[in-house]
């Protein structure tokens, strides 16, 4: 499983065959701050990497970034080998496909049913039909224990169904790529167990390439394939998460593990 | 002063007639100030200032002068231009335009009230920028704006005697042209501000009911 060779700023990565997500050179920066500098990393289809490190250090960019929520100052970004930065809007949009998010304040569009909630965009952008988008529709909120909430109103549900409805919501665009952006942090401690079961469930059971940003480190290590430091903008030590939690090498990384753990 | 019953009861074919044309032009008046304010609106969200610049100097031009003054304008210059309409015509168009210059700001404000996530998530399910529109932001938008939009409706109808002074024959026009033929001033004065009530509070009930009805 974590056969990964940690990306190298100093040497150009080498495309492994599986290789699905890569930033090459990326910089983002928010006036004067510079919050990614320069990062290389790639990811491989199928993998669950989990991204950890302070708050500042440029986790969530990176997800918002692949998520085309925001541009890089600098660097290339693909998906799937299809460009994601630079590219046209065209470009963008179809590389985009691949890729699904999960938002910490779940963004479900308040003015939809449940079930309109999820078929919306299989409908409107994959061109699917009614039909087909209600019935795997269904077939997801069963998945995420919600198959009763169909007629449902988004405000009519608990934090953490409405973050099952985002999950399923997400899933029903079939992303080779789940972004999950501290996905459990706007929940209240009862209901956060719920979501990181359904998550662990559909890391076991699906092929689908995970990048997740989270401070629930116990749910990190039990996912993860692949753990990534950050601070500062870089990424500062990677590996699998037995090595990282267990037996970190970096100064930052115990640091910042023994003030969360 | 005596009140006369006999007045009243001389004054009330009058005061339909009146009251029906000061229903169209509060009805077709918020029609026009609603579809165009939105048009407005979203234009100011062009991002070019080719289309921004202009608009904003139309509408705050519209909105900081007075409606009398667009009234008279409408009604008495266009017709120079050979452009006529008829005079309850010109004052929907004159009342409708005057007003759309304040719904469109309640249309931003609404717009803008919706929460950024929206967009992202919107984003994140690469719905094109139209479907973002119709499906997801104007949804939510407008039934924020519901009240606001209701403020100005009310607002409008007590504007609408202005539309006396273009010749409309709307309730204040009918009771003076009563009052001037029968020197009876009292009796269709006060029916028609009764009315005026009688409208303002309907419509606050209804639109109470419509806030209910939306929210979600």
């Amino acid at each position: 499983m974590p056969t990964d060779t940690p990306p190298n700023p100093e040497t150009s990565p080498e495309r492994s065959s599986g290789e699905l997500i890569r930033f090459e050179q990326v910089t983002k920066r928010f006036g004067e701050n510079t919050v990614l500098d320069h990062l290389d990393f790639s990811v491989d289809a199928g993998k669950h990497v989990t991204l950890i490190g302070p708050s500042g250090s440029g986790k969530t960019t990176i997800l918002r970034l692949l998520m085309t929520l925001l541009k890089p100052d600098e660097g290339t970004i693909t998906v799937d080998g299809k460009k994601l930065f630079p590219a046209s809007e065209k470009e963008r949009r179809e590389a985009r496909k691949q890729i699904g998010m999960v938002f910490q304040q779940f963004n479900l569009f308040p003015n939809m049913s449940v079930l309109r909630n999820i078929t919306e965009a299989p409908v409107t952008v994959l061109g699917m039909s009614k039909d087909e988008a209600v019935e795997r529709a269904k077939g997801l909120l069963d998945m995420v224990g919600l198959a009763d909430k169909c007629d449902a109103r988004p405000s009519q549900l608990s934090g953490g169904q409405q973050q099952r409805v985002a999950i399923a919501r997400a899933l029903a665009m079939r992303p080779k790529v789940l972004l999950l952006d501290e996905v459990t942090s706007a929940l209240d401690p009862e209901l956060v167990a719920g979501v990181l079961d359904l998550l662990r469930d559909i890391a076991r059971t699906t092929d689908i390439t995970m990048l997740c940003v989270t401070h629930e480190m116990n749910f990190a290590r039990d996912i993860s394939d692949q753990v990534l430091m950050f601070d500062a903008g870089r990424v500062i030590e990677t590996g699998p998460p037995e090595q990282i939690f267990n037996e970190p090498e970096n100064d930052r990384t115990r640091e910042f593990l023994s003030a969360i753990l | 002063m005596k009140w006369d019953w006999n007045a009243v009861s001389d004054f009330m074919p009058h005061f339909w007639d009146g009251l029906l044309v000061t229903l169209q032009i509060l009805v077709l008046g918020s029609l026009v100030s609603f579809a165009l304010g939105l048009v407005w609106a979203l234009l100011m969200r062009v991002p070019s200032r080719f289309v921004t610049w202009p608009v904003g100097v139309v509408t705050e031009f519209v909105r900081n002068t007075p409606l009398l003054v667009q009234l008279f304008f409408l009604f008495y210059v266009l017709p120079e231009w050979n452009i006529t309409f008829s005079a309850l015509t010109t004052g929907v168009v004159a009342i409708g335009l005057h007003y759309s210059t304040y719904t469109m700001q309640v249309y931003r404000a609404g717009i803008e009230g919706v929460p950024v996530g929206q967009w992202e998530a919107a984003t994140a399910l690469n719905l094109p920028l139209k479907r973002t529109w119709t499906a997801v932001i104007l949804p939510q938008a407008i039934r924020r704006v519901v009240p606001a939009l209701g403020n100005y409706v009310i607002s409008m109808l007590k504007d609408t005697p202005l539309l006396m002074a273009i010749t409309v024959l709307e309730m204040l026009g009918e009771a003076r042209l009563f009052s001037q033929q029968n020197f009876q001033f009292t009796e269709p004065l006060t029916v028609i501000g009764v009315a005026f009530i009688v409208i303002s509070y309907l419509a606050s009930l209804a639109l109470r009911a419509l806030e209910r009805r939306l929210a979600h």
